[in-house]
């Protein structure tokens, strides 16, 4: 056994997590950044910090990820790391040429207490910054919420240091996607566009960590959402959040310092988010759903009913970052299967309050943790006390999977192990049907795997 | 590793790579790109920090003390104590492979951390670092838990060697020892190598006399199991004979590290992480230490020379030809097709403070020519050899690491070779208690480059146009963006093992599938496509 360790018994923690169900923040700031066209993305502490973040995202995406480290020694732990920014700033605008640095923080900046407005404006003084170029940041202290955070931290970093107005009302709608895949980000704009709606997707990591082979490296790649974009959404109609972990916080700068209303959705996925979605994007650019969506729906649809004899009543446990769970949860719950155990080490009470209010009755006994301790090893235990049929979440959830030898859907960050996710979307009436096909691939392999000869069927 | 083959003066390269460069950076960098000339001792300016800015291969203290050293053990329970990051991401990811039977400790699927929160920061988190340690220990029972500190730690003032002190009396039947690891500890992972050797050695090493029952009883320092390294070498000391008293740290036990000072030679594989053991316990146990190199069939072969050379037994050297006599036909087949396919081609590696050198040796084999390489976080020995360890500058940034004093150990000191014999060894040409470093083993006009930067590795690609570049995951897709394959040196691209002779085929053969793929001449789109593109990869000074 792999996880030969795990006990049934649960026993209260307080001081140990194991087997995490989240990590720090500042990977979810370097993601977000990345969303930015032309934008290096810096990471303020230990150069190990960097290299980890470089490391995760690059295995999760198998894709360049470029950053810069302040590359912290003991002496600027103990005398404060301005002098090693300001220098990172200067050498990455003269070797790297980037038209943004997005510089995030780290617990040991954090901890000694740098403040980087005071050092970005110290080093705009200097002259350090070329004209035409920017700096831009947030705090990222990583022994506070999640990657999640972070995420949300540098979406609110990008509002507060790239987003303007022009002052002329625009026909557009923001919209801030959330911690998602470069594929979702894509469906959404694909989304719109049937609509007919015109949107600004920011940050927007396609065509960043899904480029093209062309013998070409490319440090810029072509994809993010530009400046240009960004100096006009202060003049959008309304900001769509989705996702209230990840994106609620860049949408409420921005009404703050734009005036632009704001609505928190979940994320769409699955059928009642999507649904959602798509009529709040209708209501904010005022156009009609096009009946194109009718059919897109109408597939989705076709498939549940189709094979709803194979998910009807099936159990499963899911852990991962709360903008997902709670769309997946009201996913399960429309296919007729039990979300029976969820975890998410990100903390926030509306997590579990959104859950509850989602699984309403229909779960009794009911697993729901998030938060200090809210781990994988937890989700174990559980899964030991009351087994499921099928489990959701990142690569790390393998073990688990072949321990108990539960179906397996990999969902969520990091997927260290499989490919896919940054070219199909799980966002959408369309990503409805990817996920389906996921859950009934790897519950039907298991039939197949383990049906006796006589009882082993062609036709499923 | 020198083929005598001619390559292109590289000066003109250097100059471009340091005329983007703002002058003071173009100044330090001018000291760690060297043209190598083996003839002349140069100096590599190296194990110095990083340039802030730099977009740098490198890591930090706690990876490499966690991260490497200590994580391959599978029965001690690794504890981080910081926020959740530093242990997430040190979560079997560097893929050391271990086996404890069917029911024996292993936690290496776990991950460990105390979390900590901001109320920790403000107002110390010894009381959730005593929590957790107890915690551990009602679940799990482990034999040993090891502390590791991330960055915060260090600041607020935790003392994680007093919280283990405590725990460690407190529990009574767990071993508990801390490090002082802190990510911003020295200039590069090679800082936490070094915290990693002094702990393991001051709270581990030597706390069980029991005597190991081989006859020709070696401990293997600085293997760690990647991809299963550890288990190929393993299966070849067995078929020769030669019983491994302990790994450090691949697949390892923690019974193992401690009466691993019983052995008779260490073997050291990676020199940068882990000399210091070998230098520790030559001076504490009397154990001499011989560089060796399971990487290439021909360095297998003369590394169990080597032990045979030592142990002067005429049965364990005939045991040791008889079995590289077996082992070598399976190598040859495979090579001798292979090398059709990979003579003349070029190689690049950057990576590790040692890799950089052994794999030299498995691109010889295959015909391929070294035409730059250099370290992450090597030293000054790592390069030029351990003769210039006593003109190495002592900066501030190594001072902050402990020197620990070790000393003969009134009663377990037992040299187990004579001066005289030790000589005989040198004389011979065995590395004893020595390490002759990577240059002297390079081309004429190679370049090294230590701790390469974003910008530099580019520049050499445009310049060299190698075949294939090593590196690790970082670097990954940047330069197969550029249409090269990388070959990762760290995790092996889930590949392996590549020790040993098993291993080399299993190189031999997965750098076949990468330079002959045929991908690589259909990145362009026939429409776009212009006349030479096809077969433009490679360098036109090839004789």
């Amino acid at each position: 056994m792999l996880l030969r360790h795990t006990p049934k018994e649960v026993a209260e923690r307080h001081g140990v997590t194991i087997n995490p169900a989240k990590t720090c923040q500042p990977v979810g700031a370097m993601y977000a950044a990345l969303g930015v066209h032309g934008c290096l993305p810096h990471s303020h502490g230990s150069q190990g910090c960097c290299s980890y973040h470089r490391s995760a995202l690059t295995r999760h995406y198998k894709e360049p990820i470029m950053a810069g480290t302040s590359s912290f020694t003991e002496g600027s732990s103990v005398f404060g790391g301005q002098a090693n920014l300001l220098a990172a700033i200067a050498n990455m605008f003269t070797i790297y040429d980037p038209d943004i640095i997005a510089v995030h923080t780290t617990c040991l900046s954090e901890t000694i207490g740098d403040d980087l407005n005071q050092i970005a404006q110290k080093a705009g003084d200097d002259g350090r910054i070329p004209a035409g170029k920017k700096v831009i940041f947030c705090n990222t202290p990583s022994y506070v919420g999640s990657h999640v955070t972070g995420f949300s931290n540098m979406v609110a970093g990008i509002v507060r240091g790239l987003a303007a107005k022009t002052g002329t009302p625009k026909d557009q709608v923001n919209i801030i996607p959330g911690w998602v895949e470069p594929s979702d980000m894509r469906e959404i704009k694909r989304i719109a566009k049937e609509m007919g709606v015109n949107i600004v997707l920011f940050p927007d990591t396609s065509d960043v960590v899904d480029t093209p082979q062309t013998g070409e490296f490319k440090m810029y790649p072509d994809g993010g959402v530009t400046q240009a974009e960004l100096a006009t959404v202060g003049d959008s109609i309304k900001t769509l959040a989705l996702g209230s972990f990840a994106s609620e916080a860049g949408a409420k700068q921005l009404d703050i310092d734009f005036k632009v209303p704001y609505e928190v959705l979940d994320l769409p996925i699955g059928l009642s988010a999507t649904d959602r979605f798509v009529q709040a994007l209708a209501s904010a650019a005022k156009v009609e759903v096009p009946d194109s969506f009718i059919a897109e729906r109408g597939r989705l649809v076709d498939v549940i009913a189709d094979m709803s004899q194979y998910l009807y009543g099936k159990k499963v446990a899911l852990y991962g970052d709360p903008d997902q769970l709670i769309p997946l949860t009201e996913f399960l719950l429309d296919l007729n299967m039990l979300p029976m155990h969820i975890v998410s080490g990100t903390p926030g009470k509306k997590f579990e309050k959104r859950i509850r209010e989602i699984v309403g009755d229909r779960i009794p006994n009911l697993n729901l943790k998030n938060g200090q301790q809210a781990d994988m090893f937890l989700m174990h235990q559980w899964i030991k006390n009351e087994p499921v049929d099928l489990l959701i979440g990142n690569t790390y959830g393998k073990y688990i999977a072949r321990d108990e030898n539960i179906p397996f859907v990999r969902h969520g960050f990091p997927i260290l192990d499989r490919i896919g996710h940054s070219y199909f979307p799980t966002a959408g009436f369309t990503g409805g049907i990817r996920l389906l096909e996921q859950m009934l691939g790897v519950i039907m392999d298991k039939i197949d795997r383990e049906a006796s000869e006589p009882g082993f069927e062609l036709v499923m | 590793m020198n083929t005598g083959r001619k390559l292109p003066d590289p000066s003109k390269l250097k100059e471009e790579i340091l005329a983007k460069y703002p002058t003071k950076v173009a100044r330090k960098r001018d000291k760690s790109i060297i043209i190598n000339d083996p003839k002349l001792d140069q100096e590599i300016q190296s194990n110095v920090r990083t340039i802030p800015g730099i977009i740098t291969q490198r890591g930090c203290a706690y990876a490499g003390c966690k991260g490497v050293v200590l994580g391959p053990t599978r029965d001690i329970v690794n504890l981080v104590h910081g926020p959740i990051g530093c242990s997430f991401y040190a979560w079997l990811t560097r893929r050391n492979q271990t086996d404890a039977g069917a029911d024996g400790d292993n936690f290496m699927t776990y991950c460990f951390s105390t979390d900590m929160q901001d109320d920790n920061i403000v107002f110390g988190g010894e009381k959730k670092l005593k929590e957790a340690i107890q915690e551990i220990y009602d679940i799990f029972k482990p034999k040993a838990i090891g502390v590791f500190s991330t960055c915060p730690v260090g600041l607020i003032g935790d003392d994680v060697h007093a919280v283990s002190r405590e725990m460690k009396e407190k529990l009574g039947d767990c071993n508990v020892f801390g490090f002082s690891c802190e990510g911003y500890k020295g200039v590069s992972q090679s800082a936490g190598h070094h915290i990693a050797n002094n702990q393991l050695f001051k709270h581990v090493v030597g706390l069980d006399d029991t005597k190991p029952e081989g006859k020709f009883n070696i401990n293997l320092l600085g293997e760690y199991n990647i991809g299963g390294d550890g288990f190929e070498i393993d299966r070849l000391f067995k078929l020769c004979g030669i019983n491994v008293v302990c790994t450090f740290s691949g697949n390892s036990t923690i019974g193992a590290f401690e009466k691993s000072h019983t052995a008779d030679l260490n073997l050291v594989m990676c020199h940068r992480s882990i000399n210091y053991m070998a230098e520790m316990m030559e001076t504490k146990y009397g154990i001499p230490w011989i560089k060796v190199n399971f990487i290439g069939a021909d360095s297998t072969a003369k590394a169990l020379r080597k032990v045979g050379e030592y142990f002067e037994d005429e049965g364990l050297t005939a045991k040791i030809e008889e079995v590289i006599a077996a082992e070598m036909p399976a190598v040859k087949a495979v090579i001798d097709d292979i090398r059709t396919r990979t003579e003349g081609k070029l190689a690049m590696l950057f990576v590790g403070g040692s890799r950089a050198h052994h794999y030299q040796e498995l691109f010889r084999e295959l015909g391929m020519a070294t035409v730059s390489a250099g370290y992450e976080f090597g030293h000054r020995d790592d390069y030029e050899g351990r003769k210039v360890l006593p003109t190495i500058k002592v900066d501030a940034d190594s001072r902050n690491i402990e020197e620990i004093k070790v000393e003969a150990d009134p009663e377990r000191f037992n040299p187990r070779a004579s001066e005289e014999k030790m000589e005989a060894l040198k004389a011979k040409g065995l590395e004893v208690s020595d390490y002759r470093g990577m240059a002297p083993d390079m081309n004429d006009n190679s370049l090294i480059v230590d701790d390469i930067s974003h910008w530099e590795a580019e520049k050499l690609v445009e310049f060299y146009k190698p075949d294939i570049f090593c590196a690790g995951i970082k670097e990954k897709y940047v330069i197969q963006k550029s249409g090269i394959p990388l070959k990762q040196l760290h995790s092996y691209d889930y590949g392996g093992p590549y020790a040993g002779f098993k291993g080399a085929v299993n190189f031999y053969t997965d750098i076949d599938k990468m330079v002959s793929t045929v991908i690589w001449k259909k990145l362009k789109a026939p429409w776009l496509k212009k006349a030479d593109t096809g077969e433009g990869l490679r360098a036109e000074y090839v004789a």
